[in-house]
């Protein structure tokens, strides 16, 4: 409510400073608004961010301390015998309180410090949140009234605001790496974990998946062994039959639309290939499942083959036609790209246009179609809902591609669905997992985008 | 210099003697049986080749027409709900007690005089929804003058009727295989003969949150959780990534830094979609603590995810604007800013929009990183806030995908043709503003 409170009066305010801001320089100088250094909405937007801009970088560290500082006060308030111990029973007391204070049930009974604890935090909050309001809006006037102050026909409000908007643009360009330095911290730090409980070479080499942990000694069938080994197999699976068909059909159907299909054509074809394209992979996971695996199983049992219900050709058709498409426009770039005078000279010669295209475009293209098929490959081992729909869950080890195989994404989403303990190393094995999937796919992506652009410039 | 070019031209151009001289070799050679052979050949690989590319174009266009053949074919028919008509007396000591469960099987029971035994009732009971109680006391409650009289109302039925009436059992096979009672089967075709069953326009897809039973479940809930997390993504993403395209394409040094960065965006763009799930996870609700299943955090996953996308769309149509437009602002006295502001981002603006929609349209159909947040909750209210647990479109469709029943398989195709036709509908826009303002400097 508070919060709300400040921001409408930062709101508020950030408008009165821009209007106080622009009539003040156009009063300082009687109206002559030639005489000032800059128009008089600069010294507007000038007055409006020395209103709006510490107040909002106090909210934003304010609202990132203030639960932390809470929870320690109260935590330092409370017995010995609470506060010290493991560090889960830690977290377990401090999501009670959280919960408590919130209002949300518990499922046992709370101890009364605890509950009282509970109280306490959530009047340190409310105080909080209270004095922020009064801190911030006073910082907010306190800040129009210097930034109307400093208002006058030298003052160069321009420059001033152009320097906030740059340093804003320079944040807003470094999203993206903190992006990447948060993904690649986050599944660093959770797989080191998953790593202390199990040895690095076990993951990567062993070739026995089954993360199901024993609760209690004499569990049946739950022996926790994290071999990644049958996982990269099955991936690896589907990720070929996928290839074998996107790889031909899409080049292929590049080449028709790039060097055969008139422009009538062109203009239905491309569309409707990035229909394909554009359609959500869960789509895709549900054709697979219900309409192109129980194709698959009644043809093979027609051949008189025993094909799984959750066989992993099913899974790799779908992907393949789900890549069709990028397959195609990536191609389909990089043909164009090779330059008309080469066709030309080819068709001088007296070749054909098929053997130009086999003898002269494509060995020209071969480094761009390369970088397309590996990105391609990237794109289908990361490929989560057409597997998990469609392929199965048990990790086996077979080339045989009409039975069930498991994938890394399978197990990824599989494992972190559904209730999770942060703590044990089947929720963690995922980290792991993420982690492999991450490295080769950024490996891979990296030598693509790479071989582009380099090809790209060769041609330009 | 003139004699130089003379003399090619004569090197090149024969003269008539040698010419003829020539000739006749070449022309037994074409009609040589070894060379039309050779060329029948060739020709016939030409058309093979060219056959190749057009099978390759027909099979991605079939693979197209059967996976949304199968969907509509399967989902068609849930835009329409089997109900049952019946006479219902309102009773004010039930009502009151809220009990209109047996006022409804009373009425159902009226239809069949002839069914007396338990069982037999039993079997009548089980046509009606288990909902169809809740829609009497809406009724009720809507009007309340309605106590104490006797009326006409059409109630849902359960969802093996549904999709009995939409004929998607065999009948012609024994009853164990079916799946569904012989006596259900006649009860429902009593029904159906006196004109007490009949089908009607399906709201309770639209309106209703998610439910166990098909016949009650609805994308209602699902539909505002992926508006909820749109809107977040689009707060976030659309601003932060035209300031960055901005930045990287008009005020950046080139140095290693921006280089580094933009070799960053596009490997982001790479980046498989479960791994900014896996971040979110860690991140948002591990570290910062943020409730799960809450489309705050979902839409902010999918910001980071769409952040490459419209960051790059947005430096090419900011790339498309021409540098005479920079240089005559310039020119004139504006600031790099505002040249910027005032002249190039105006004019790249229907390029960065179509971008915008793309990315966008991507946000909608993800799933993946949505399952890691905990979105993928059995949610039966429709969310109210950011911060309420939700869930979205896709999400649904994976969740109904799983569902043993017939009735959510149908349920589901109704589904997956709504996401694709807002899809369709984005994409067709981003489409037509593109030919619209498309400009050739």
């Amino acid at each position: 409510m508070q919060l709300t409170l400040l921001a409408l009066i930062l709101a508020l305010l950030t408008v009165i400073g821009f209007m106080t801001g622009r009539s003040r320089a156009a009063a300082s100088v009687g109206g002559r608004v030639a005489e000032l250094h800059s128009v008089p909405s600069y010294h507007g937007v000038y007055v409006a961010l020395w209103a709006g801009l510490p107040a909002l970088l106090l909210f934003v560290a304010w609202t990132a301390a203030e639960g932390w500082l809470a929870m320690q006060l109260v935590l330092s308030s409370l017995p010995e015998r609470l506060t010290t111990g493991d560090g889960q029973s830690v977290a377990l007391l401090k999501a009670d309180i959280l919960n408590l204070a919130r209002g949300i049930a518990t499922g046992r009974e709370p101890d009364p410090l605890v509950q009282d604890a509970a109280r306490r935090y959530a009047g340190l909050r409310d105080l909080a949140d209270w004095s922020l309001l009064a801190v911030g809006a006073s910082l907010a006037v306190a800040g129009l009234a210097w930034g109307r102050h400093r208002i006058g026909p030298d003052l160069r409000a321009r420059p001033a605001v152009e320097r906030v908007v740059r340093v804003a643009l320079i944040v807003c360009s470094m999203v993206a790496i903190l992006t990447t330095v948060g993904i690649v911290l986050s599944l660093l730090f959770e797989a080191l974990r998953f790593f202390t409980v199990v040895s690095p070479l076990d993951f990567l080499f062993g070739t026995h998946w089954s993360p199901q942990m024993a609760m209690r000694a004499d569990q049946v069938g739950s022996s926790g062994s994290f071999g990644a080994i049958p996982l990269f197999a099955g991936t690896l699976l589907i990720t070929v039959i996928a290839m074998l068909v996107a790889v031909p059909v899409g080049l292929m159907a590049a080449i028709y639309m790039s060097e055969y299909a008139g422009r009538g054509v062109r203009t239905w074809l491309k569309p409707a290939l990035e229909i394909l394209a554009g359609i959500p992979t869960v789509v895709y996971g549900f054709f697979a499942a219900l309409t192109m695996a129980p194709f698959v199983r009644s043809v093979g049992e027609a051949l008189g083959l025993d094909v799984s219900s959750e066989s992993a050709l099913a899974a790799g058709i779908v992907m393949g036609v789900m890549i069709i498409p990028f397959v195609s426009s990536l191609s389909d770039d990089v043909i164009n790209a090779v330059p008309q005078s080469l066709r030309d000279g080819s068709y001088g010669l007296g070749a054909t246009r098929s053997e130009t295209i086999k003898q002269v475009v494509l060995p020209a293209a071969l480094p761009g179609i390369v970088a397309a098929v590996m990105l391609a490959v990237s794109r289908a081992i990361g490929e989560t809902m057409i597997v998990t729909m469609a392929s199965g869950l048990t990790a086996n080890m077979t080339a045989n591609p009409l039975q069930a195989v498991t994938t890394v994404t399978t197990q990824i989403a599989t494992l972190l669905v559904g209730d999770q303990e942060f703590d044990s190393p089947k929720t963690l094995s995922a980290f792991g997992l993420g982690l492999v999937l991450f490295l080769v796919t950024l490996c891979l992506n990296m030598v693509a985008l790479r071989v582009v652009r380099t090809y790209r410039e060769k041609y330009d | 210099m003139t004699d130089l070019v003379e003399q090619d031209v004569s090197a090149v151009t024969p003269s008539p003697a040698s010419s003829s001289g020539s000739n006749t070799p070449v022309k037994s050679r074409v009609r040589s049986e070894a060379f039309a052979r050779r060329l029948r050949a060739r020709h016939v690989a030409e058309r093979r080749f060219r056959l190749a590319g057009a099978a390759a174009v027909a099979l991605a266009a079939l693979m197209l027409v059967v996976l949304l053949g199968s969907i509509v074919a399967k989902g068609s028919t849930a835009f329409w709900e089997a109900r049952i008509r019946l006479e219902v007396t309102l009773d004010p000591a039930e009502v009151a007690e809220r009990n209109y469960a047996p006022i409804l099987r009373r009425a159902l029971h009226a239809q069949f005089p002839q069914v007396t035994d338990r069982a037999g009732k039993r079997v009548l009971n089980d046509l009606l929804s288990s909902g169809a109680p809740y829609e009497l006391e809406a009724m009720v409650a809507k009007n309340p003058a309605l106590v104490g009289t006797t009326l006409t109302v059409w109630v849902r039925a359960d969802d093996e009727i549904d999709q009995l009436v939409k004929g998607r059992y065999r009948r012609d096979l024994p009853e164990s295989e079916r799946g569904l009672s012989d006596a259900k089967i006649a009860a429902a075709d009593a029904l159906l003969a006196s004109g007490a069953l009949a089908q009607g326009f399906n709201t309770t897809l639209f309106t209703a949150g998610d439910s166990r039973e098909p016949e009650q479940a609805g994308i209602g809930g699902a539909i505002v959780g992926s508006l909820l997390t749109l809107l977040v993504t689009m707060a976030l993403s659309v601003p932060v990534g035209i300031s960055a395209a901005v930045y990287l394409e008009e005020f950046a040094p080139k140095n290693r830094w921006t280089d580094l960065i933009e070799v960053n965006i596009n490997n982001l763009a790479a980046v498989p979609s479960i791994i900014f799930g896996l971040l979110g996870l860690a991140v948002f609700l591990g570290f910062f603590g943020m409730p799960r299943s809450a489309p705050l955090v979902g839409g902010l996953v999918m910001a980071l995810m769409t952040l490459p996308v419209i960051i790059i769309s947005a430096r090419v149509a900011l790339k498309a604007v021409p540098p005479s437009i920079r240089e005559a602002a310039l020119g004139i006295g504006a600031s790099p800013l505002q040249t910027v502001l005032h002249h190039v981002l105006p004019l790249a603006m229907p390029g960065i929009l179509t971008g915008t929609i793309i990315g966008m349209a991507r946000a909608l159909g993800e799933t993946a990183p949505l399952l890691m947040i905990g979105m993928v909750a059995f949610i039966v209210d429709v969310p109210h806030g950011l911060t309420d647990s939700a869930t979205v479109l896709p999400v649904q469709i994976y969740m109904w995908a799983d569902s043993p029943e017939r009735a959510f398989t149908e349920r589901t195709s109704a589904a997956i043709l709504i996401l694709l036709g807002v899809l369709i509908l984005l994409n067709g826009t981003a489409v037509i503003l593109r030919k619209i303002f498309e400009r050739r400097w």
